[in-house]
C-alpha cells in the first residue's frame, strides 16, 4: 500500500508545529500503524533526516504509552483498541492519514506527536491505592467479593492510562480515566477504608491539572482502547457527592 | 460551609448543581405544558387554571424563587464550565471526527442561550405583558394565546425555540440523571429513553398550541 501522511512536526515545547506531509510507501497492510510509522521514520534516518517521535513500548496493546489521533479519532478506526493493535488493513491503498497529538492543556507536546501524560499519575498518586497490609499474606479467599462486583471492578481495572479519554473528548475532561480508578476500587472490599477520601483527592487532582469538566458525550467511551463505561463516571459522581456530605 | 464551597468550586460540584437544577426546571416545564394542553379544552377550562394559580398567593411566589434560582445556578455553571472546557483545550485538532455525540449534545450551549433569550421575551410577553403584540388581559390568558399566535413571526419564534428546547432536555435531562448518580449501570449507557419521552413531550405538547392557533383548530 502506499499513503499519503499528514504528520503533527513540533520540534520541542515551546516550539510552533506544523502539519508535514510525508508519503509512506510499499507499507504491507499486516503492519501495525506503529510498524508503519517505524518503515517511514526508518527511510527519514536514511535520508538524514530528523525521525517522527511518537510514543510506544509495549506494542500489544497493554502498556498505554502509545496513543495517536488518527484521522480524528483517538487510536484510530478500530474499536477498543490501541494504536500499537490498529493495523494498516484498516485504510485502504491511496488514503491520507492525518496524525497528531492527542490535545489538552494537561497533556502538554513533548516533541512532535508525544505529550506528557504525567498528570494522569498525579491524579492516581492523589489516591488510586489502597492501605495494603503487611505482614504474612491472606489466606486466598479470606475476603469475599461478589462475581458481579469483581466483574465490574476487573473491567475498570482495564484501563492502561492512555490518555485516549481525554483526546476524544470536547472538553479535554479526565473523568472516564479517574472514574475508572474509582470504581475500581470502590467497587471492592479492599477499597472501602480509603474510598471517600480517594473520590475527593483524585477529583480535586483533577481539577488542578485543568482538565475539564465531564458532559456525557460519550466520545471517552468509544476511544477507550478497554471500552471502560461510562456508567463509572456516574460511580465517581455518586462517590464524590457522598464524601461531600458525609460526618467527616 | 468550607464544604459547600470546595464543592461549588470542583467540577463534578458545579455538575451536580447544573443536574438538580437542570431536573427541577424540567419538572415545572412538564406541569407548565400539560396545564397549557388545557387551551384545548376552550377558553373557560384554561381560564379557570390560570386564576387557580394564581390564587395560589405565596406559593407562587415561592415556586418563581426556587425557579428563578435554578435558572441563575445553572447558568453560572454552565457559563463556568464552558469557559473551562475551552481553556482545557487550547490548541485544538486540525482534524476531528467525532464518534457518537448527538446533535443535542454539541449544540447544547446554543440551545441553553437561545432557551435564555426565549424565556426574557416569553415572560415580557405573556407574563408581564410588556410586549403587546396585541392587547394583553391580565385575566383572559386564552385570547392572549390565540391573539398572539395568529401573528406568524411570534408563533415562528416559539416553534423555533421549542426545538431548541426539546433539544436541550433531549440530552440534559439524560446526562442530569447520570451526573447525580441515579442511572442503572448498563451495556449501552448512551441509550435513553426517559428523557426521550420527556423531551418529546414537551416539544411536542408546546408546539403543538401555536400550530393549532396559525390552522385555526384554536380560535
Amino acid at each position: 500500500m502506499n499513503l499519503t501522511l499528514r504528520v503533527w512536526r513540533q520540534a520541542g515545547p515551546k516550539a510552533p508545529g506544523k502539519l508535514v506531509v510525508y508519503e509512506a510507501e510499499d507499507i504491507s497492510p499486516d503492519m501495525s500503524f506503529l510498524e508503519m510509522l517505524d518503515v517511514v521514520n526508518e527511510s527519514l534516518t536514511v535520508r538524514g533526516k530528523i525521525p517522527i517521535a511518537f510514543d510506544h513500548d509495549c506494542r500489544e496493546g497493554i502498556c498505554g504509552m502509545c496513543g495517536l489521533m488518527i484521522n480524528g479519532v483517538a487510536h484510530g478506526p478500530m474499536k477498543g483498541t490501541a494504536t500499537c493493535q490498529l493495523h494498516m488493513r484498516s485504510f485502504k491503498d491511496g488514503d491520507t492519514i492525518y496524525i497528531e497529538p492527542w490535545r489538552a492543556r494537561a497533556f502538554p507536546v513533548i516533541r512532535d506527536l508525544t505529550v506528557d501524560r504525567t498528570a494522569l499519575d498525579r491524579i492516581i498518586q492523589a489516591g488510586g491505592f489502597i492501605t495494603a497490609p503487611t505482614g504474612g499474606a491472606q489466606d486466598a479467599n479470606t475476603i469475599l467479593v461478589s462475581k458481579h462486583s469483581a466483574d465490574s471492578a476487573m473491567d475498570a481495572a482495564a484501563c492502561i492510562g492512555c490518555g485516549a479519554c481525554v483526546a476524544a473528548c470536547p472538553n479535554a475532561s479526565a473523568s472516564l480515566f479517574t472514574a475508572s480508578k474509582i470504581t475500581h476500587l470502590g467497587l471492592l472490599p479492599q477499597g472501602q477504608p480509603e474510598r471517600y477520601r480517594r473520590a475527593l483527592a483524585m477529583v480535586g487532582q483533577m481539577d488542578l491539572e485543568s482538565f475539564g469538566a465531564c458532559t456525557w458525550f460519550g466520545e471517552c467511551q468509544e476511544a477507550c482502547p478497554k471500552e471502560i463505561s461510562i456508567d463509572t463516571i456516574m460511580r465517581m459522581n455518586r462517590d464524590y457527592l457522598n464524601a461531600t456530605t458525609r460526618q467527616a | 460551609m468550607n464544604r459547600a464551597r470546595t464543592f461549588w468550586r470542583s467540577t463534578i460540584g458545579k455538575k451536580i448543581v447544573m443536574a438538580v437544577t437542570g431536573l427541577i426546571m424540567v419538572g415545572f416545564l412538564i406541569g407548565h405544558v400539560s396545564g397549557n394542553l388545557l387551551v384545548f379544552r376552550g377558553p373557560d377550562a384554561l381560564n379557570h387554571y390560570s386564576a387557580f394559580l394564581k390564587g395560589l398567593g405565596g406559593f407562587l411566589w415561592f415556586a418563581r424563587a426556587i425557579l428563578l434560582a435554578s435558572v441563575t445556578l445553572h447558568i453560572v455553571a454552565a457559563v463556568q464550565l464552558a469557559e473551562l472546557a475551552r481553556a482545557s483545550r487550547p490548541v485544538g485538532y486540525q482534524w476531528r471526527d467525532p464518534q457518537v455525540s448527538t446533535l443535542a449534545a454539541r449544540t447544547i450551549r446554543w440551545s441553553g442561550a437561545l432557551i435564555l433569550l426565549f424565556v426574557a421575551l416569553h415572560l415580557l410577553h405573556f407574563t408581564t405583558g410588556t410586549i403587546q403584540p396585541v392587547r394583553f388581559s391580565t385575566y383572559d390568558v386564552y385570547a392572549n394565546i390565540v391573539g398572539g399566535f395568529r401573528i406568524w413571526w411570534v408563533s415562528a419564534f416559539y416553534i423555533v425555540s421549542m426545538i431548541a428546547l426539546g433539544l436541550h432536555i433531549y440530552h440534559g435531562a439524560w446526562s442530569s440523571f447520570r451526573t447525580v448518580g441515579m442511572s442503572r449501570p448498563r451495556p449501552n449507557p448512551l441509550h435513553r429513553s426517559v428523557a426521550t419521552v420527556v423531551a418529546v413531550f414537551v416539544w411536542l405538547g408546546f408546539t403543538m398550541i401555536p400550530v393549532a392557533v396559525l390552522l385555526g383548530v384554536v380560535h
